[in-house]
């Protein structure tokens, strides 16, 4: 018998799980893949480790500071600053029509950009940084607010509106057009308050580490276990059932599954509503390069562009992916200690992609299909940085496929259902979300998403 | 323990829950939340680790006596005065 049995090894399930393990309970995470990590996975192909996920992890603050998520997630963990190892951007850009914004961990930056390339909206943006408080401000009537609505009380062009979205939205808006008010701060504080890092060497470094801690406090993990049913008796979790039939007691349940995906698991649920279930899918085309990008003058940590009059922040209409926004990734532009660098060039492109028509090809037109939107990618991705073409000696792609098989969300949704549940609960009164869709996203986001429903549910009795 | 003993296990408790705080300058008299940068979370923290440590259990309505060392202290020691050091 478990104390908690959680389901899915990602970021936010093995933070729960040291939580919970650290304070003594007998503790079991249950993963369907075969790795851990979920969507903040690595893989490796070649001879060459790729990250899936990660570009940048967010909400970085330098070591010492007491406040910030990152200072909450290292003394929740028990984990020193050094431990994930982080290095801050070289800088990055927004890149719209005629228009370029930069911004790096410094907001200065980003507020000097807009007073001088949009003079008359700059007392609007300061407007707006005032209406943003902190995370643990919203509750969840707040929480679900139109973005779009609170955004035209301060600033009257719409070009700016959607530049300042367009970063906030990719990393980390499961919603189509508009982003939920809550969902906005949490992104607009982690992003352009806080900013960007990644350790040396990649996410694996950071899953390593609470993987290590997880099992030194006499956590288990179990790796290709699904979950398939959650055996409900009275309201109330009795206990889960494996894709190969072993049953799993447990007191409670915390679950990462996401909510529809969580729900459809209750074997007292019949019907779950899944016009609900995100909608949000990429690809990643991913070259490497036979030297560093800041030589070929690809100097910029992460790009966010969009070569169309608006912004469309939406599932592909029409086609397997949307070439009119993306975002370029090097992970070479971070300022890695002593100098340090990685020893090949890599370019990261994320575009927006339509699961189904992905899900339904067969496997040769699969494999066309990812060949054929490389090339559609890279080449709207050049428009706005330097043609880096000639000089890619090695290439990879995943798709939503790929997603979908690493974090078992329903539409390979990156970041979960719209509709969060920040509290975590459920109709059940022993199984908890969370991950994605209780509204945190990103790498500490979800880390602290585990941890907070670690301490609110699962800690106490 | 005696309360001198208590105080040095709090002291234990908050170098592993705040690593980056200077807590030789802790005024007992004074509010933890004035000194030093503690949440709701640090202070839940304190009370597991009491627990887990110690098996002293702090029910959810006595967490103001946490308030400061010195009533952290008072509110412990008949709790702790039979635990061996």
């Amino acid at each position: 018998m478990y104390d908690t049995i959680i389901i899915g090894a990602g970021m936010s399930g093995l933070a729960a799980g040291i939580r919970l393990a650290h304070y003594d309970q007998k503790v079991c995470i249950l993963e369907r893949h075969y790795t851990i990590g979920g969507l903040n996975s690595f893989y490796r192909v070649g001879g060459r480790d790729y990250d899936v996920g990660l570009h940048a992890v967010t909400n970085f603050t330098e070591k010492g500071a007491k406040k910030g998520p990152l200072a909450k997630i290292l003394r929740q963990l028990r984990f020193k600053w050094e431990e994930f190892s982080l290095s801050p951007q070289a800088g990055s850009r927004i890149s719209f029509p005629g228009m370029d914004l930069k911004f790096d961990n410094d907001i200065e930056l980003l507020r000097s950009e807009i007073a001088s390339r949009f003079p008359d909206q700059i007392d609007g943006f300061r407007k707006l940084e005032a209406l943003i408080g902190g995370y643990d401000q919203l509750d969840q009537e707040a929480f679900e607010q139109s973005t779009r609505e609170i955004m035209g009380t301060c600033i009257t062009d719409p070009l700016l509106t959607d530049m300042l979205l367009c970063p906030l939205m990719w990393y980390g808006n499961a919603r189509e057009h508009d982003m939920d008010w809550g969902q906005f701060s949490i992104m607009f504080e982690s992003i352009y308050r806080e900013g960007f890092a990644r350790p040396f060497k990649g996410v694996r470094l950071i899953l390593k580490n609470l993987v290590k801690r997880y099992r030194s406090l006499g956590g288990e993990l179990k790796l290709r276990k699904g979950v398939k049913r959650i055996h409900v008796q009275d309201g109330h979790a009795q206990a889960v059932e494996l894709d190969d039939g072993e049953i799993i007691v447990g007191k409670r349940v915390l679950s990462s599954a996401g909510r529809i995906e969580t729900l459809r698991m209750c074997d007292d649920v019949s019907e779950v509503d899944t016009r609900q279930v995100g909608k949000l899918t990429f690809i990643e085309s991913i070259s490497i390069l036979d030297r560093q990008p800041t030589d070929l003058g690809l100097d910029e940590t992460i790009v966010f562009y969009n070569d169309s009059d608006k912004f469309h922040w939406e599932r592909p209409q029409d086609d397997l992916c949307d070439m009119r926004t993306g975002v370029i990734c090097s992970p070479n532009n971070y300022e890695y200690a002593d100098g340090q660098q990685l020893d090949e060039g890599v370019v990261r492109i994320t575009s927006i992609a339509e699961f189904d028509r992905w899900n339904q090809l067969d496997e040769s037109a699969y494999q066309v299909a990812k060949a054929r939107w490389y090339d559609r990618a890279v080449e709207s991705a050049v428009r706005f940085v330097p043609d880096f073409r000639r000089q890619v000696i090695a290439t990879d792609m995943f798709t939503p496929t790929t997603i979908r098989r690493f974090t078992w969300h329903d539409n390979g949704a990156v970041y979960g259902a719209p509709d969060k549940k920040l509290d975590g609960t459920t109709h059940l009164n022993n199984v908890f979300l969370c991950g994605t869709d209780q509204g945190f996203v990103g790498i500490i986001g979800s880390i602290m998403s585990g941890i907070s429903i670690a301490n609110q549910h699962c800690l106490r009795d | 323990m005696a309360p001198a003993e208590i105080r040095e296990a709090i002291i234990e408790i908050l170098e592993d829950i705040a690593p980056d705080e200077d807590l030789s300058t802790l005024e007992d008299p004074k509010a933890f939340r004035d000194q030093l940068e503690l949440d709701s979370m640090d202070f839940l923290d304190i009370v597991m680790e009491l627990r887990k440590r110690y098996r002293v259990q702090v029910p959810e309505e006595d967490y103001g006596h946490l308030n400061s060392m010195a009533s952290t202290v008072e509110y412990l020691t008949p709790k702790m005065e039979d635990i061996a050091v």
